[in-house]
């Protein structure tokens, strides 16, 4: 399950991290050299704990894809009410008696 | 001001200011005074980020079990007075609008908060070279590093400026450090004292734990931060008992597990004869000291190593450029996070935060997060059956080495390798802490004891008797 050069790019945009071209290659080399000594973990015998793990709360997952930006909506979507490009919003008691 | 009140213990200097023979505010002048000397300061080793200036007018409670205690801080903990950088650029200048409860906490006891110490960034590291605020060095030999993630706070106390320093552990960033510079550092049980208010790393392993120049003021240090916490939903409403009354008591009846997983034939054996020497000195005050079995030790750092970097990487998403720290403009809303972010963060932080999002990623989540859980419980399970056996506390080295050269380590796994010993406790859970035993070339090393869940009275009822008994052999 080597990691490659494409796979850094991808989990860089996953994780929202721009990355110097000149990087990938080396992140490349230091990650598989990392990933490569958890491979111990396969030949663990777990069968007695699986039952354990899988009790705890679970994990929310959602698909290895960008979120779509949360922001990028139309302004009137963001309120309830626009006027002029203003957005209104419920007159304050204080501002009784003032001119509206 | 007398720069005498440092070395006093932080119980002794606190019962001078409530008898009134001390002024509350002195110890804290002198402890500045102390920052700024400029050939051993720990200002003169980049330990201090920054000084509240308001700190020698600070108003105190005279009469608490810390008063007049000047007290320095990492600085992921949230504070009102000084910036919460972590360490990191993506949060320079980033002042808290909130205090951690253990922060709170101190200063509620009569503790003055000094300053804010240089780590790691975000706590990631074993050496202190991984903060973009420079390097911290070893109060010894500058050449070397103190240890890490905590090591501004280590050599705050190392270097004689407090008594008591907050540090945090993810996987040995207070046991380490102090096993490097020649003092104490406690991690309690998780859920002991409070997080809220401590940045997070890796939620599941992230541990509030203290720095004493010796066990008595780690001990009083530690009493004042434990307690349930309702701000924090891990906090453990379990009653704290009296840490410091273990100081006198004997050892008869108390047993020490040497687990010989922790002992391996490639371990430098002057690291093995010290720690024989030091299971001697407990033998030697009434203590049992038996054999026991880890079998699963030599699959922390592969555990710990898939575990924390996942969970970093969903900590760390929040930082953004939008709620927190400087930003960096960059192609639309996407753009500006990257550029932030890449900007932002630190080589380490990044290796890490992508090494995290590979093993949560489809097709990887079950061959390494889910399989890394379950040999995480067989790890729990191993402390566990050793407890249940009758061993009260364990005794093992913290560390492999001594404090080694800045520089000296390049490659990311050897220096993870740093955390072999001290990781396991942190994956499980249980209490452990590191005392001074000898040196080695003139390098300190540190016992690592380790207790069962809550029961960090025996471990300090250890850690009492093994630095009364090694006496001045523990800084030789």
């Amino acid at each position: 399950m080597a990691i490659s050069d494409d796979d850094v790019r991808h989990i860089a945009a996953l994780a929202r991290l721009g990355l110097d071209p000149g990087r990938v290659t080396s992140l490349v080399h230091e990650l598989n050299g990392i990933i490569g000594h958890m491979a111990v973990l396969q030949r663990v015998d777990t069968a007695g704990v699986q039952g354990e793990t899988d009790q705890r709360p679970a994990l929310i997952a959602r698909p290895d894809a960008r979120n779509a930006d949360p922001l990028h909506r139309p302004l009137e979507a963001m309120a309830p009410e626009m006027r002029e490009h203003f957005f209104l919003v419920p007159r304050l008691g204080t501002h009784d008696g003032e001119e509206s | 001001m007398s720069a005498a009140l440092l070395d006093l213990r932080a119980a002794d200097l606190a019962a001078q200011v409530r008898a009134g023979t001390t002024a509350p505010l002195d110890a804290t002048r002198a402890a500045r005074a102390r920052i700024a000397d400029v050939k051993a300061g720990p200002e003169f080793l980049n330990a201090i980020l920054h000084q509240d200036p308001a700190a020698d007018s600070a108003p105190t409670d005279g009469h608490a079990a810390l008063a007049g205690v000047p007290v320095a801080i990492k600085a992921n903990f949230s504070t009102l007075a000084m910036p919460t950088d972590c360490g990191s650029r993506i949060l320079e200048g980033y002042i808290a609008p909130y205090e951690a409860t253990a922060v709170r906490k101190l200063r509620a006891a009569g503790a003055v908060i000094v300053a804010k110490t240089n780590m790691d960034e975000f706590a990631m590291g074993s050496s202190n070279e991984h903060s973009a605020f420079g390097p911290v060095r070893h109060p010894m030999d500058p050449e070397r590093v103190p240890g890490g993630s905590s090591g501004g706070s280590a050599v705050a106390v190392a270097s004689g400026v407090v008594r008591i320093a907050l540090g945090s552990e993810t996987g040995g960033s207070v046991r380490q450090p102090a096993s490097f510079c020649g003092i104490v550092g406690v991690k309690p049980t998780y859920g002991r004292v409070s997080r809220y208010g401590l940045v997070a790393f890796a939620s599941s392993l992230d541990h509030v734990a203290v720095f004493g120049k010796e066990v008595d003021d780690a001990a009083l240090g530690l009493q004042v931060i434990a307690g349930h916490d309702a701000r924090d939903a891990t906090s453990v409403d379990r009653a704290v008992p009296d840490y410091r009354a273990e100081a006198d008591r004997p050892l008869a009846g108390l047993v020490v597990g040497r687990p010989r997983e922790y002992f391996p034939s490639s371990l430098d054996p002057r690291v093995v004869e010290l720690c024989d020497r030091a299971l001697d000195t407990l033998r030697a005050q009434g203590a049992e000291v038996r054999d026991v079995s880890l079998p699963n030790t030599d699959l922390a750092i592969p555990v710990y190593y898939i575990i924390a970097p996942a969970e970093a990487s969903s900590n760390l998403a929040r930082f953004d450029g939008v709620r927190f720290g400087p930003r960096t403009s960059g192609d639309g809303l996407t753009g500006m996070y990257e550029a932030t972010r890449s900007r932002g963060f630190g080589p380490e932080v990044t290796r890490r935060i992508l090494l995290g999002t590979y093993v949560l990623s489809a097709g990887y989540y079950d061959a390494y997060y889910k399989r890394a859980q379950e040999v995480r419980e067989l790890i729990t399970r191993d402390f566990t059956a050793a407890f249940a056996s009758g061993v009260h506390v364990m005794l093992t080295p913290t560390t492999p080495t001594p404090a080694f050269r800045l520089g000296a380590v390049s490659d990311p796994y050897e220096m993870y390798m740093n955390d072999i010993f001290t990781a396991t406790a942190n994956l499980a859970g249980v209490p452990a802490m590191s005392v001074p035993m000898g040196r080695i070339g003139g390098l300190p090393m540190g016992a690592q004891l380790i207790a069962g869940a809550f029961d960090e009275a025996s471990m300090f009822r250890a850690a009492y008797a093994l630095e009364r008994g090694l006496g001045a052999e523990a800084h030789r």
